[in-house]
């Protein structure tokens, strides 16, 4: 049931991630992009992380996916054409590069042995809800980069007003 | 059974995607979407990572990168839409203003 569920999202996740990179109007790339996601933040249950799937929901497919829709519609780039030119060796140099990768990072990840380190087991976790251990740890050991992160924050809601005010 | 491998090579392919748009895409919103999705791919390899070696911290780092990200799109449209305003384009040819 659970290698079913798995196959299903992934497909559902890499099916819609090459629609993201291959279809050509920005709208298609979008909405594909937000299913992409949904697809990921089923993973993200699957992996019991439930915390990080409905921030993945709210965050990206809520808010960074608007953010995105609305920039399209304000540059109004359904209506900008790219004029074909020799794309092809981009095409054939992003490819090449991709199987590369992907040819480099699979025996690797193959090759890896989980054993279980830390205090999170299986049975553990079904115990504890994961947002309290999560918060628990990002209020303990990680507050300094938690604080760092609101500075970063607000240093990128700065920048963007700056960047986009009309001068 | 699921293991740790399928979520690492899932993810593998997911990031390779990602590179492949960021590659060969011209349209400047398109690229900042791929690299989401190189984003996202990590996102998956640090909670798969958390899954299976029994510890919280894969899921903090997650978090983080998600800010980093929502960080990164903000700034990073804002300079699409000004350079739009600017050079009236946003194919990532036509934008030399920092190519020798």
């Amino acid at each position: 049931m659970e290698a079913l569920i798995f196959y299903v999202l992934a497909a559902i996740t890499v099916v819609s991630a090459f629609c993201v990179v291959l279809l050509r109007r920005p709208i298609h790339n979008v909405l594909f992009m937000i299913l992409m996601m949904i697809g990921l933040a089923g993973l993200f249950i699957l992996l019991q992380a439930e915390f990080v799937a409905m921030v993945q929901l709210i965050v990206y497919a809520g808010a960074v996916m608007v953010l995105f829709l609305f920039v399209i519609m304000l540059l109004n780039l359904e209506s900008l054409s790219f004029p074909d030119d020799p794309r092809a060796v981009r095409w054939w140099g992003g490819m090449v590069l991709a199987l590369g990768l992907l040819v480099l990072l699979i025996p690797v990840f193959k090759a890896f042995v989980p054993h279980v380190v830390g205090t999170l087991t299986q049975q553990n976790s079904s115990v504890l809800s994961n947002t309290q251990v999560i918060a628990k740890e990002l209020f303990t050991t990680y507050l300094l980069p938690f604080e760092i992160a609101s500075v970063l924050l607000l240093a990128a809601i700065i920048g963007a007003v700056v960047l986009a005010r009309r001068r | 059974m699921v293991t740790l491998q399928h979520y690492l090579i899932l993810s593998a392919i997911l990031f390779a995607v990602g590179v492949m748009g960021v590659m060969f895409r011209r349209n400047l919103i398109v690229i900042l979407m791929s690299l989401e999705l190189m984003l996202n791919a990590v996102n998956l390899t640090f909670i798969a990572f958390s899954r299976y070696l029994g510890s919280i911290e894969g899921q903090i780092f997650a978090l983080f990168v998600m800010v980093v990200a929502a960080a990164e799109v903000a700034v990073g449209l804002a300079i699409a839409v000004a350079i739009f305003r600017l050079e009236g384009t946003v194919d990532v040819n036509d934008i030399d203003l920092m190519k020798w």
